[in-house]
């Protein structure tokens, strides 16, 4: 069937910012939708709150609005809009609850927008517990044994009626937010309750938990005409009982016989044809590992993370898939874009192993509670592919960048545990888990014994006490033992944990492995074991015979047509049958390949022109010996969002465009840059040092762009220089001077720009002297710092000795900077130098003081309150710097203003945090221009001139958005450790306006009067007090413990007193608990005691929803949102390009 | 030990020796199922053929007697990446080792298979060999020397000597197949085995059929002479040209009887009705081939196993028709006569392994008996 005619514009929902549970994978989706629509000739509409995404470029939808994802906002843009059709399904939760909510509130009918896809009944019956039960018992398939429960009084009686353990499973919430295994009566009415709080229906299930059963997943699709199709299967490594999305998981199921595979793929398709789903679908089952019997657990019936992972696994493009099925077309008529020659109606079959792990925050949080279970907690994850179980989970070992916690299959301090202690710790699923079932292993215990503890299938058991023993192996080897290298290599050892056994450098093994032939090939990924030839260079490395990579160079920039042409004679199975041109069969085969091709609009030059445009022109004529490698990311992490996939693959468009090959290297399988035409060439590889060089080794390329994949790229910068490797862009030599605290004091000194006083120190006692020296309080952090890690302010010298003791190592390698802490504003800047000259788009400035660290503070672009003093120096400071360090491309600059003079706090010679959004802001593609430069053009050619690019009209605020309800024992204050895992953008008018939007679209829900509860230190009351003073005029009633409410009374200020925890009921806690406040406002004390009253009032705003502010600048600026709206009148709503047509017009 | 793996156009892999020592030649064909490599083993359809398996871990569960298609293992060989030690499944009774040492297959681990079956795919499949004991050179004149795979009718090798009536299985585990029926059979269909497997059987007796096995020389008289309720013509191994005396009985089973034939079985059938049949350059053996059906428009994930393909040319006037078509090259997938209850695929709705998406089909075939 071809597309609906009728369906001309579509809105398209995002997925708003990264949280746990919800990372950059609906990016993936929501890019691939937008392009599968408009290839059709289809109007795309994109709202999303979230500014760090490829998905809101204005060159993959046509109209994008960045605004928040709420039904008001997204009425307004549907009233503006009149889109056709909404497509609900790639947006993740988020995008579904809305969807749902919009269609619920009547506004899709009163606007006559069509849902596309799956339709809301089918998401009811998959979501709604009862309903998807009912469901699975009328078509027969197993279920586990459950309850329904919508209150806590019913929640109550089965506590006490029931066996134990139990599973509670929240209905329609993200990641499994609330739900957990209960052991005991009591622990079921606690995860219960908090289920029912957090479930958008109230309504939680709790189900018997299938302990030690096998977990596996399908992917599935189906399309309006009933064609059903499993993309993947995929096996947890853990059992049942940790939540898919913290589990490690293979791909195809590696210990399921084929009468099992077969089963549970039966069971899938009968259930995607039961629900109707008409895009793809997840269902996750259970299955004992000593029957045939299984149970299906649930379905998510949209685009979802493991939808991602499977795209990634297997080559299939299920998002882009969904959205032609969404618009009518049929499998059978959506081409196959890896093969280009067979259809998207098949099952890829897949010759490698493929082996996802999670990469939880725990480096962040120490202190948090580091078992996983039915909540997920993980921030991102890593995939790595291999033709080997070992070598593919060694690689995505290496892919987590666990830096020095773990090396090899070590992680560090578990050779220490007692037995007992490991035992503990087999049992209980952690994010070592699987290190510490290693060190099992090390020390001798037996398969069976970790088997019966942790319930891991022992087929994967025994692969890892072969790692072991190859281990041992090697600690008796040596280089000279080529066999033995071999063998190392085929399993995935790292030429670093082989030089560590042999006690020999890195290189010194890649030198030995070379010479003895040792190097690895590149094997394609092809969605079809090679059974067809494929156009799309997606590679993994393996250390086998053929190097497809190879085979390919030369091959370039294959054309459709002309391929397939050329091909076909060599490698279809028609090779030369007799009479295939009878009737029936070629005009089959004329709609089986090119009615198909036609259908996705590829064959027209209209939409091949756009496609183009939406990933940068292909150059007619590019020359072939001009290839550069842009290095992702690595996986998301707190301090390494989307944003820097953003810069990735806004860098190797840029690339191409400029008529280079573009090769990427990235192991993150959630993103943009891994899908496989993103890029000229893919590797999906570890980025480590190795990796790497034996990529640009295959590749020949010109040189490597390291400036765009955070801090992961950029800490490689050093190593491959030494290597031998050219850095594209700034020059290694200046990126080391500005990330060399030494040499970094002495640049500034030369350009006598002014910094806090403080030195970098790699001893307890030098820490104290510079301390007092430059007076308390001082901020002391490693001199090598990833979004803040181990940043802390100190009052005085035991704040400072007990930090030197405990919070970090300090080595000769790792100094420790200490620097005087300036309380005052803070201000960032990205520019882009061309070593000549030096353009800032623009300056932000943060809107909590400095000590809160940049990536968890709002910010304002332009800035509000600098003065034009300051931005001037500001201005010529970054300029100087920019020069000085010959600046090739992107590198940031922080500022803390005091007193009228901006002092540098630290520069990072790479894209920053805030590049997409100050590029969608400014109008200047930043990642193109810095990539531009980094090929030789300069900014004057570019248009650009040094200094400050003028600002627009409109104010935007960045805010950021925190996962706090996944991680418990976390404590929410504001800090220098970074904390947020994603982030919005509010645009409007007024600075109050922007305000409002980004409170808004952050989750901050506050009512325009109500209840609030102010718990402030002693040193911040007088600050506090026109605050408060404001949302009492807004009509608030404040209600503080004793010595607040009595210092507000006093003031003027009307509040309740209340009891404080300790004061009996009712007090401060159980007014929270008990969902009667509003709003909070608490800062941190010195005091202990009342510090820890202060963690638990936070934690439960947290657990029960209540906005809690612990900056006095964040509630000012929510009092300043507040205090500019009229009640009950919208914002409006605008196109990023309407908002910033001025901007752009300059650009 | 070490063992090479050599194919007729001269390209030779090394790799380790898995299951028996000794010499083995045949065609050398992959299968792109991730899943059943103990069901393709026993899969009498690679008779003569050296299988080579694409997913790189084979023997992860090891191996059951319950999930064998015919009484023996069936490929002359078999290519595979890396064996697995030490399988883990509650139904396994031995490993895939032990199991290709004790059915005396002679096998090659370690092999680059994905680079093998780029090149089968490149220049088609051919005659190859395994050998612990010969050089290259030797082995590829010992290729040489061989009988070609085309030359040689393993039908009759792996066929029924004797004509038999299968009795279920006393007990069974597949959930494909469910537990053993309780009532008694109602329709007597003859079977004319090729080289049938044991699934086809287990389905026919699931729906209430009495499957009677005849070998594949038996005459039509001697089918007809159980007034059988229906005939399925199976599956087999080899060149369906070779095979005239079987022809020959289908021919005669035209017109009198429901039949059902499945991949050779299906081809035998385009043959009776002035088809012609012809190699594929590298086959579909695998289990996610799109098939679509002609009068739905639907489409279904198929399981395959063949090298030779129907040409419909021919078949025009006969009352033939082309009821499917593979997606991927427009292959005859299907047949069906306007008239007359006679069908055939060239798929295996057996599954076993693959997708059981096409299990309807014998209930079709069980609509259309003589009741």
């Amino acid at each position: 069937m071809p597309r609906n005619p009728d369906i001309k514009k579509v809105l398209v929902v995002g997925s708003g910012p990264i949280i746990i549970g919800q990372a950059a994978e609906f990016d993936y989706a929501g890019t691939q939708a937008c392009r599968a629509l408009r290839e059709e000739g289809i109007e795309v509409v994109l709202i999303n709150s979230n500014p760090a995404t490829i998905m809101t470029d204005t060159e993959i939808a046509d109209r994008v609005y960045i605004e928040p994802l709420t039904p008001e906002f997204a009425e307004q843009v549907i009233a503006r809009e009149r889109p056709d059709g909404l497509l609900p399904t790639l947006g993740g939760q988020t995008g579904l609850n809305l969807a749902t909510q919009l269609a619920t509130l009547g506004i899709l009918d009163k606007y006559n927008v069509k849902l596309l896809g799956t339709n809301l009944t089918a998401i009811r019956k998959a979501e709604d517990r009862d309903e998807f039960r009912a469901l699975m018992r009328e078509i027969g398939e197993p279920v586990p044994e459950s309850w329904i429960i919508e209150s806590e009084k019913e929640l109550e009686a089965l506590a006490r009626r029931e066996s134990y353990p139990l599973i509670v499973r929240p209905a329609y919430t993200l990641g499994g937010t609330g739900g957990g295994i209960a052991w005991s009566a009591d622990e079921l009415v606690e995860i219960g309750k908090r289920g029912l709080k957090l479930s958008m229906r109230h309504q939680v299930m709790i189900e018997r938990y299938l302990k030690g059963w096998k977990e596996v997943e399908y992917e599935v699709m189906r399309d309006g005409q009933g064609n059903c199709i499993t993309v993947c299967n995929m096996e947890n490594f853990d059992p049942m009982g940790v939540h898919t999305g913290d589990s490690i998981v293979v791909a195809p199921s590696q210990t399921l016989s084929d009468k099992e595979y077969q089963m549970l793929r039966t069971a899938s398709l009968k259930i995607i044809r039961a629900l109707g789903i008409e895009g793809g679908c997840n269902v996750q089952l259970s299955l004992d590992p000593c029957s045939f019997q299984y149970y299906i657990i649930e379905v998510n019936p949209r685009v979802s993370r493991s939808s991602a992972l499977a795209s990634k696994a297997t080559g299939y493009p299920i998002a882009r898939v969904a959205s032609k099925i969404a618009v009518g077309l049929t499998l059978d008529e959506i081409p196959n874009a890896v093969t280009q020659k067979t259809l998207a109606c098949f099952e890829p079959a897949l010759d490698y192993v493929v082996t996802k792990i999670p990469r939880w925050p725990f480096d962040k949080f120490p202190f948090a509670d580091r078992t996983i279970s039915t909540q997920m907690k993980a921030t991102g994850e890593v995939m790595a592919i291999g033709r080997t179980f070992e070598a593919s989970l060694m690689k995505a070992i290496r892919s987590l960048e666990m830096g020095s916690a773990v090396s090899g299959l070590r992680w560090k301090g578990l050779e220490s545990w007692s037995d007992v202690k490991i035992e503990e710790g087999i049992r209980t699923a952690t994010d070592q888990r699987l290190f510490v079932i290693l060190e099992a292993f090390r020390r001798g215990m037996a398969v069976e014994e970790v088997a019966e503890l942790s319930a891991v299938d022992p087929w994967f058991l025994h692969k890892l006490q072969g790692l072991i023993e190859l281990e041992n192996r090697l600690r008796t080897g040596s280089l000279d033992d080529a066999g033995l290298l071999k063998e190392a290599k085929l399993v995935g050892f790292s030429d670093r944990t082989i030089g560590q056994f042999f006690g020999v450098p890195e290189m010194q093994v890649r030198d030995a492995r070379k010479s003895a032939g040792i190097v690895p090939v590149y094997k394609m990924v092809d969605t079809c074991a090679a059974e067809f030839e494929a156009e799309t260079p997606y590679f993994y490395s393996a250390y086998e015979k053929e190097n497809e990579a190879e085979s390919v160079v030369g091959d370039r920039w294959p054309v459709v047509g002309e391929s397939q042409a050329g091909s076909d004679s060599a490698n279809s199975n028609l090779l030369s049958p007799p009479g295939v041109e009878s009737d029936v069969l070629t005009s089959e085969v004329a709609y089986a390949h090119g009615g198909s091709l036609n259908t996705s609009g590829e064959t027209t030059p209209k939409a091949e022109a756009e496609a183009a445009n939406s990933t940068g022109p292909r150059p007619p004529t590019p020359d072939p010996r001009k290839r550069a490698i842009v290095l992702g990311s690595g996986p998301i992490r707190i301090g390494q969002g989307i944003e820097f996939d953003y810069c990735s693959v806004h860098s190797v468009w840029a690339l191409r465009n400029a008529g280079y090959e573009s090769i990427i290297i990235n192991n993150n399988p959630e993103t943009v840059s891994t899908d496989f035409d993103t890029s000229d060439r893919l590797y999906f590889e570890p980025l480590t040092l190795e990796n790497v060089l034996n990529i640009h080794e295959q590749e020949g390329a010109e040189g490597i762009v390291v400036q765009f994949g955070g801090q992961t790229a950029i800490n490689l910068a050093g190593p491959l220089h030494k290597a031998g490797v050219k850095i594209l862009g700034t020059p290694f030599e200046s990126i080391d001077m500005a990330e060399d605290r030494e040499r970094f004091d002495d640049v500034l000194r030369e350009l006598e720009i002014p910094k806090p006083p403080g030195r970098a120190v790699t001893t307890a006692e030098a820490a104290v002297e510079v301390a007092e020296e430059v007076g308390y309080p001082v901020l002391v952090r490693p001199s090598y710092v990833l979004g803040g890690r181990a940043m802390e302010i100190v009052y005085n010298r035991d704040e400072l000795m007990n930090y030197m003791r405990h919070a970090v190592d300090v080595t000769p390698d790792s100094p420790i900077l200490v620097d005087k802490y300036i309380v005052g504003v803070e201000a960032e800047v990205d520019v882009i130098g061309d070593g000549t000259d030096c353009l800032l788009p623009g300056i932000m400035e943060h809107i909590e003081r400095a000590g809160v660290h940049s990536g968890d503070s709002m910010a304002v672009y332009p800035p509000q309150n600098l003065s034009p003093a300051v931005i001037d120096q500001i201005v010529q400071h970054a300029i100087a710097l920019s020069r000085r360090l010959e600046v090739m491309g992107l590198m940031n600059i922080q500022f803390v203003v005091q007193d009228d003079t901006a002092y540098v706090l630290e520069v990072n010679p790479r894209a920053s945090r805030t590049v997409p959004y100050l590029s969608k802001i400014t109008g200047i593609p930043m990642v193109n221009v810095a990539t531009q430069i980094m090929l030789g053009k300069s900014l004057k050619e570019l248009g650009y001139k040094t200094g400050l690019h003028p600002t627009p009209e409109n104010i935007a605020v960045k805010a950021p958005v925190f996962s706090f309800s996944k991680l418990r024992e976390v404590d929410i204050t504001l800090g220098p450790e970074m904390k947020s895992t994603g982030e919005i953008m509010g645009v409007e008018k007024t600075f109050e306006g922007a305000l409002y939007k980004a409170m808004i679209a952050s989750g901050v829900d506050v009512p325009y009067r109500g209840k609030m509860i102010v718990t402030v230190a002693d040193r911040d009351k007088e600050e506090a007090l026109p605050i408060v003073r404001g949302f009492v005029d807004l009509g608030f009633q404040v209600y503080a413990t004793d010595g607040t409410a009595q210092f507000l009374n006093e003031r003027g200020v009307p509040a309740f007193r209340i009891n404080k925890i300790q004061e009996g009921y009712p007090n401060i806690l159980e007014m929270v608990r008990t969902g009667q406040a509003d709003l909070l406002i608490n800062t941190v004390s010195t005091e202990a005691r009342t510090e820890r009253q202060a963690t638990m009032i936070r934690r439960a705003s947290v657990e029960h929803s209540v906005p809690c502010m612990t900056s006095l600048d964040t509630a000012r600026a929510l009092l300043m949102a507040l205090s500019g709206r009229e009640e009950g009148r919208q914002p409006e709503c605008h196109t990023i390009d309407e908002y910033f047509a001025a901007a752009k017009a300059h650009a | 030990m070490k063992a090479i793996l050599a194919l007729k156009d001269g390209t030779v892999m090394e790799g380790t020796s898995i299951g028996a020592p000794g010499t083995t030649t045949g065609q050398v064909v992959f299968n792109t199922s991730m899943t059943g490599y103990q069901e393709m083993l026993t899969d009498p359809s690679y008779g003569g053929q050296i299988l080579t398996f694409t997913y790189p871990l084979i023997g992860n569960y090891g191996v059951t007697p319950e999930d064998f298609e015919s009484r023996q293992v069936q490929v002359r060989g078999a290519v595979l990446k890396e064996l697995a030690p030490v399988p883990s499944n509650w139904r396994s009774e031995q490993t895939l080792e032990h199991f290709l040492k004790a059915h005396r297959v002679i096998g090659v681990a370690g092999v680059d298979t994905r680079a093998l079956t780029r090149h089968l795919r490149m220049i088609g499949v051919m005659m190859g060999g395994i050998s612990t004991e010969m050089s290259a050179q030797e082995l590829i004149v010992h290729i040489h020397n061989a009988p070609d795979y085309g030359s040689i009718d393993y039908v009759q090798r792996v066929s029924t000597e004797k004509p038999f009536v299968w009795k279920p299985e006393e007990v069974r585990r597949s959930p494909h197949t469910g537990p053993v029926p309780a009532e008694t059979q109602a329709w007597r269909v003859a079977v004319l085995d090729l080289g049938v497997k044991y699934n086809i059987l287990r389905r026919l007796t699931d729906l209430g059929c009495e499957p009677h096995i005849f070998p594949a020389t038996a005459r039509a008289e001697e089918l007809l002479e159980i007034d059988p309720a229906g005939v399925l013509v199976s599956p087999g191994p080899g060149d369906p040209d070779r095979l005239g005396y079987a022809l020959e009985t289908v021919e005669a089973l035209v017109g009198k009887k429901p039949l059902f034939g499945i991949c050779l079985g299906h081809q035998l059938l385009g043959d009776a009705f002035g088809g012609r049949t012809f190699p594929l350059k590298f086959g579909h053996r695998g289990g996610n081939h799109p098939v679509k059906d002609l009068q739905t428009g639907a489409v279904t994930i198929t399981s395959q196993n063949h090298g030779y393909a129907v040409d419909p040319q021919g078949l025009e006037g006969s009352g033939m028709e082309v009821a499917r078509i593979n997606l991927n090259d427009g292959t005859v997938e299907g047949l069906r006569h306007r008239e007359l209850p006679i069908f055939s695929i060239q798929y295996h709705p057996e599954a076993s392994p693959g997708p059981w998406d096409s299990d309807p089909l014998f209930q079709e075939f069980v609509d259309r008996l003589e009741r």
